[in-house]
């Protein structure tokens, strides 16, 4: 599937990259953009960076980014580590932890084997391995790709959540969404590329919440116009959409109507095309307050939606809800939707409230992979699931069979990717008996985002923007690589 | 080796222009930084073949002849190995290899290397590395435009492209440029008038003495040194809990103001505590070392957080003033620049060693905790606020004293009961002394600064960047490839390395310091790239005018208003800004300064400007960051439950009408007004913000509480201006907005906009009524009649219209 070159044609005409574009610059990406553009010919990129465009091709056109703020355990969900049960409460062994640091929480304390209380059993024809917490996940099974060993440089919230958003631990590079937006341009006529849906509410753990930054999906170095919009779960969707008491919509077309006639007189006298640029932006602004109300307003779905993503739908703000808005926005071509969890921050008393997350979750991820599949957009949407870390396998505070809690564990972790050509039923990667180390097929965070750029036909090395001295990568200064094995 | 064939592919290779002339420095070393120094480089660890392309001498260095092989033999392109290799197409053979993801090197710079080897492939000092002398003032023919030195090496590189300065801009264009430029806000009415009526020869020159003498100048380039020294209002990681360092903010504004000397400037930040008696300016301005990202207590390793500490407050000094990318050479040798790791660490030495500990507290209590500041720390209170210190300190002395003594009785005493029931009532009475005390300490204001500890805490190279890795031991010193620190009896410190960022022979500072003050006035610095004069960064658009800028900056011992005066009296400053499309397409960022700048104002600006224009802007200077409007429920969707403050409370009366330098810095969700106009997280060191146009700054501008409220005050004065005729009255507005007349065409567009909104609120009272009622102005709510409803809102629909207008947001 490769995007049409229509497509790429009003991606550039609508991109407000402008100055970018029209620059004639050796530097910056507007001019790969401009070099795909025209066939990638030498003749129309002399001078110019030769894109960023893999050997692949797109297999993806938009991303739904699951992200489960505060680090799920991956022991108690994916990673199925029967054995361990014999070993309650027992020492782990030195050969395993082999020195690696670990967090003030829990460092220096005996580090005594929590194995997990909840059963696993297999799913789908593939035999998925998921613990009773996942039953409706548990049905997608065939459509899934388990990565059982993901690992990340970070042992705290901040900085892992920076890792896995931007590249690097530093605040103050580009995220994801913002890359792509900066990248492959516009797809839509009247919506943002890159948008973020924070839950409202969570039933896991409510006293310790990790902070969501906005650097998370902040643009960094890149211009801002490619920063991720915060839909608001109250209030205007998008902030500052509503025109003020007294404006109607049509009292707003009327001053649009006369501002963009005086901008255009003042147009022809200085000269300076950033003028219709605003002119354009004013003329969006004005589409958007007609197509995001549109998008938020779900009293066109049937109600065999709304079950298929389970009861919390119905609620306002709610993680199901906001998959549910995920997948109207796939519907209208948004690039990039990140949605962002919280509550998974499981140190003590972690039964009670992982049930809680899962409930959440559960339903909703299972129900926005069928829902995609059956209206054909999983073909060419990648759903990916993750964290920032993952838990130790050792208990931090009251240990019983049915009373533990788990300290951040970066060596390895479960995430899981689904739709655009990502192998469903395949589950990748090992850890050891204990959870503790990988055994087989390290995933780190940057091969996972090389993976996820891959999908949307970008070689990660060539996507790039020259910063304080450095072309900059999502993907970060270490090499990083496409994890092909889960890719069809 | 080279094959003779290869050669023929230079046949293929573009021709260069008949003029150029190919220089290494502007050339040559920018194909070399990019394409091959990152593995024929400064970082010994990663290079390949032992080569150098960076420099020309030592045995690595690319005019070194190996086995007979020349790596470049100046006039010879057939015996010249890098050329060969750049032109082959064996793919073994070929730079940059195939697989390395560096791109290939195009036709153009194939021929700018192949004139280059020619003219004898000579390489240059790195420009940015060589203390700047005075260049001397070009030839130019055209005579008659200014004698300035700044308009001659502009004109000279104008003329250079067979290319003319554009004519002066008009005056109401001047005065409203130079208001918004100097001291971020537009001119009023009179001050537009009193310029007009001025017809004398210097009446620039006066507008322009008259703006750097008004306090708003201070603010205005506050705001611009806030972004590159990352200031905030919280701690920017983890809780990102509140600080305290606007004391620090109101000194930058002092100094812009009274016009500290850069030199000064720069050296109380660096080193104001380690003056031999401090004063109390030179103490908050050394609050510069405390302005990094810090996380509280409670997960993160301290070992770990004192290293980035560490290393963010050298990467601040780095951008600041030195535009170099140290932090680059944390892990390794820098790849491009000539900064080694070795480098990177004795500079860090320097920064290692303030006596403060490496994470804010984990606890969210205690007087220092509520009021945002963490050891040391400097206290401002008022004599009367002193003394009701001391009187509440004995309340609590007093009362812990009796709580002793009779906890001590008690136990010598028999009846239990009794004494009990006491001690739980001079318990309490401890308990209230207490929390008054606490009360009244937080009312101190306070700011962080600087404090060295007194021993020398040893420095040792961090082995792959890793904290908990220690290599080599280093002594703080300056970077190799620079000017050296004098030596000294014992260690150097701080102070010293303030010195040495200021001495005349340090070929950076001045430089970074005047591009900023050139990017402030064009929008671009003549280096682009100005928080980076590394081999990456850009090469200066007019190289010679940054040294004569930055010669004659440490001429006048860093006068920074002079320097700022200097550049807008010229006449480069003043040209118009307008051109034809093409001309801005060809040149968009206005390298070549054949026009006046013309670009978005910043998100403060932006705001202040309406403010000032609904009258309602509060000119009140200094003091807390206080918080205007924002919409409700952002901080609690993304903070944790226990951030301190955990909810954004809008303050109230006239603070919400500050200048939006004071607003309350957030850094995990800063007010969305800003950002969204661009204004950066201040959560790293900025020193350039970009400038984009969205549908979403739209949206700002339309539909923000305060801009549109901005309308209703706007159209409730022009209400009152009774005598006018409507034209008049339009004339007014538009006069008010843009500092310009309106012509025929422009006054009758708005009359027809006026109209449409008069018939169109008279067909709809309900909606005038509605806008009427959510005016703050008091006395619109108070307009009730149907008739008189529709043309408020009629007016206030065209204020409005008038504040939406792309030349009201941008400085032409």
């Amino acid at each position: 599937m490769k995007l049409p070159e229509t497509d790429l044609l009003q991606s550039f005409n609508n991109a407000q990259h402008r100055r970018q574009f029209l620059k004639t610059s050796a530097m910056g990406l507007g001019a790969s953009v401009m070099g795909s553009l025209l066939g990638g010919t030498t003749q129309a990129t002399a001078g110019m960076d030769t894109g960023f465009a893999n050997k692949t091709g797109p297999k993806a056109k938009r991303v739904i980014f699951l992200f489960m703020a505060g680090a799920p355990s991956q022991m108690d969900l994916f990673d199925h580590k029967p054995k361990l049960g014999k070993l309650f409460n027992t020492p782990l062994p030195d050969s395993i932890t082999n020195g690696q640091r670990v967090t003030t929480m829990t460092k220096g304390k005996e580090k005594l084997i929590a194995p997990s209380m909840f059963k696993f059993s297999k799913h789908g024809k593939s035999g998925m391995e998921m613990s009773e917490l996942l039953p409706h996940l548990g049905k997608v099974a065939d459509d899934i790709c388990l990565i059982r060993s993901t690992h990340t440089d970070s042992i705290n919230h901040d900085p892992g959540k920076t890792l896995f958003c931007t590249g690097t631990e530093i605040p103050g590079k580009a995220s994801m969404g913002s890359w792509l937006s900066y990248g492959l341009g516009k797809m839509n006529q009247d919506l943002p590329d890159f948008v973020v849906l924070n839950s409202a509410f969570w039933s896991g753990d409510k006293s310790n919440v990790q902070a969501l930054q906005s650097r998370l999906w902040g643009s960094g170095f890149l211009p801002s116009m490619h920063q991720g919009v915060a839909f608001q779960p109250a209030g205007d969707p998008v902030l500052f959409l509503s025109n003020p008491a007294g404006v109607s919509r049509k009292a707003r077309h009327k001053m649009l109507d006369l501002v963009s006639g005086l901008n255009q007189k003042h147009f022809t006298e200085v000269g300076d095309p950033e003028i219709q640029t605003t002119i354009a932006q004013q003329e969006m602004a004005f589409r958007m307050q007609m197509s995001v109300p549109e998008l938020a307003d779900l009293s066109d779905e049937p109600d065999h939606v709304y079950d298929l993503y389970g009861p919390e739908s119905r609620k306002s703000g709610s993680f199901a809800r906001n998959c549910l808005i995920a997948r109207r926005m796939a519907e209208r071509d948004v690039r990039f939707i990140q949605l962002f969890h919280r509550g998974w921050d499981h140190h003590v008393g972690l039964p009670g409230k992982i049930r809680g997350q899962a409930y959440d979750v559960d339903q909703a991820c299972s129900g926005l992979i069928q829902d995609l599949k059956q209206r054909g957009l999983l073909e060419d949407t990648l759903v990916v699931f993750a964290g920032e870390f993952g838990r130790t396998t050792y208990c931090q505070g009251t240990l019983k069979h049915d009373q533990y809690g788990r300290d951040h564990h970066p060596r390895c972790f479960t995430t899981w990717m689904a739709g655009a050509g990502v192998k469903g039923g395949l589950t990748y990667g090992a850890t050891d008996e204990f959870s503790y180390n990988i055994a087989e097929n390290p995933v780190h965070v940057r091969d996972f985002n090389a993976t996820i750029l891959n999908r949307l036909g970008i070689d990660h090395n060539k996507l790039v923007f020259p910063f304080l001295g450095l072309d900059q990568k999502l993907t970060g200064v270490d090499p990083a690589y496409v994890v092909k094995d889960i890719l069809t | 080796m080279i094959k003779p064939s290869s050669i023929f592919a230079a046949l293929f290779v573009a021709a260069l222009p008949a003029s150029a002339e190919v220089t290494f420095n502007a050339d040559i070393r920018p194909i070399l930084s990019k394409k091959c120094v990152q593995c024929h480089g400064p970082d010994a660890e990663h290079r390949k073949a032992d080569l150098r392309l960076d420099i020309a001498d030592t045995d690595e260095g690319a005019h070194r002849v190996k086995d007979d092989v020349y790596i470049l033999k100046p006039g010879d392109l057939e015996n010249s190995e890098l050329w060969y290799r750049i032109i082959t197409d064996d793919e073994d053979d070929v730079m940059p290899p195939p697989d390395s993801h560096v791109k290939g090197i195009t036709p153009e710079e194939k021929a700018l290397i192949e004139e280059w080897i020619l003219t004898g492939a000579q390489y240059e000092d790195f420009w940015a590395f060589v203390p700047p002398s005075e260049p001397s003032i070009p030839e130019v023919s055209e005579k008659q435009w200014s004698d300035e030195p700044i308009d001659q090496f502009v004109l000279a590189k104008l003329e250079s492209k067979e290319r003319l300065p554009s004519p002066k801009a008009d005056k109401r264009t001047l005065i409203r440029r130079a208001t918004l430029d100097l001291t971020g806000l537009p001119p009023t009415l009179d001050e537009i008038d009193a310029f007009l009526k001025d017809t004398s020869k210097d009446a620039y020159t006066k507008l322009v003495d008259r703006l750097l003498a008004k306090p708003q100048y201070g603010e205005h380039m506050t705001k611009y040194w806030l972004d590159l020294v990352r200031f905030g209002d919280t701690n920017g990681m983890h809780h990102d809990h509140y600080r305290e360092a606007s004391p620090y903010r109101d000194w930058v504004i002092r100094s812009f103001n009274d016009n500290l000397g850069y030199d000064d400037f720069l050296t109380y930040q660096v080193a104001g505590d380690l003056y031999e008696n401090p004063t109390t300016d030179q103490l908050v301005a050394s609050g510069f070392n405390r302005l990094h990202l810090i996380i509280d207590a409670g997960t993160a390793l301290p070992e770990e957080s004192f290293a980035k500490n560490v290393i963010d407050r050298v990467s601040s000094v780095g951008t600041a003033f030195m535009g170099l990318t140290l932090q680059c050479a944390v892990c390794h040798d820098h790849k491009f620049d000539p900064i080694t790791q070795k480098d990177f660490f004795q500079i860090y030495a320097f920064f290692n060693n303030l006596d403060a500990e490496p994470e804010t507290t984990g606890k969210r209590s205690g007087p220092d905790f509520r009021r945002g500041l963490q050891k040391p720390f400097l206290e401002f209170p008022t004599p009367e606020q002193e003394e009701t210190r001391l009187l509440l300190k004995a309340d609590v002395i007093a009362a812990s004293a009796q709580l002793r003594a009779a906890k001590a009785l008690q136990q010598a005493s028999d009846d239990a009961n009794k004494s009990d029931k006491k001690i739980k009532t001079l318990a309490a009475s401890l308990k209230k002394a207490e929390e008054t005390l606490e009360k009244h300490i937080i009312t101190i204001p306070g700011t962080l600064i600087s404090k060295e500890r007194d021993e020398v805490r040893p420095t040792h190279i961090h082995i792959r960047g890793n904290y908990d890795q220690l290599g080599d031991i280093v002594e703080r010193d300056s970077p190799h490839f620079l000017p050296p620190m004098p030596k000294k009896e014992g260690a150097q410190n701080r102070m010293d390395f303030a010195k040495w960022l200021i001495d005349p022979g340090n070929p950076l500072t001045a430089r970074v310091a005047v591009n900023r003050l050139w990017q402030q006035f064009f929008g671009v610095g003549l280096v682009k790239t100005s928080e980076d004069f590394g081999a990456q960064g850009e090469w200066p658009s007019h190289p010679k005018l940054l040294d004569h800028l930055a010669y004659n900056f440490m001429e006048s011992g860093w006068d920074i208003k002079d320097t700022v005066r200097t550049i807008v009296l010229t006449e480069a400053y003043q040209q118009s800004s307008k051109a034809k499309p093409q001309q801005f397409r060809d040149d968009p960022d206005n390298r070549l300064l054949a026009r006046g700048s013309r670009f978005r104002l910043d998100s403060e600006v932006v705001r202040d400007q309406i403010l000032a224009l609904s009258g309602n802007l509060n000119l009140e200077l200094y003091g807390k960051s206080v918080k205007p409007p924002q919409p409700d429920g952002l901080w609690e969707t993304v903070t944790m439950p226990h951030t301190f403050p955990r909810s954004y409370k809008t303050s109230s009366g006239d603070d919400i009408y500050r200048r939006s330098l004071y607003t309350f810095w957030k850094r995990s969700i800063p007010l969305p007004q800003m950002t969204i106009f661009d204004a950066p997280s201040r959560e790293a060191c900025i020193a350039r913000r970009e400038r984009t146009n969205t549908p979403l700054q739209a949206l700002v501008l339309m539909n923000e509480e305060q801009y549109f409220d901005a309308a209703t005050y706007f159209a409730s004065d022009l209400l009152k201006q009774n005598d006018l005729p409507e034209n008049k009255k339009i004339e007014h507005a538009y006069q008010k907005v843009t500092s310009q007349i309106p012509d025929a065409d422009t006054t009758l567009q708005l009359l027809g906009g006026l109209d449409t909104f008069r018939e169109f609120y008279s067909e709809e009272p309900k909606l005038a009524a509605d806008m009427i009622s959510k005016s703050s102005k008091q006395e619109v709510r108070e307009i009730k009649e149907p008739g008189k409803q529709a043309e408020f809102a009629a007016w206030t629909m065209l204020a409005h219209s008038l504040l939406n207008l792309d030349t009201t947001k941008t400085r032409e």
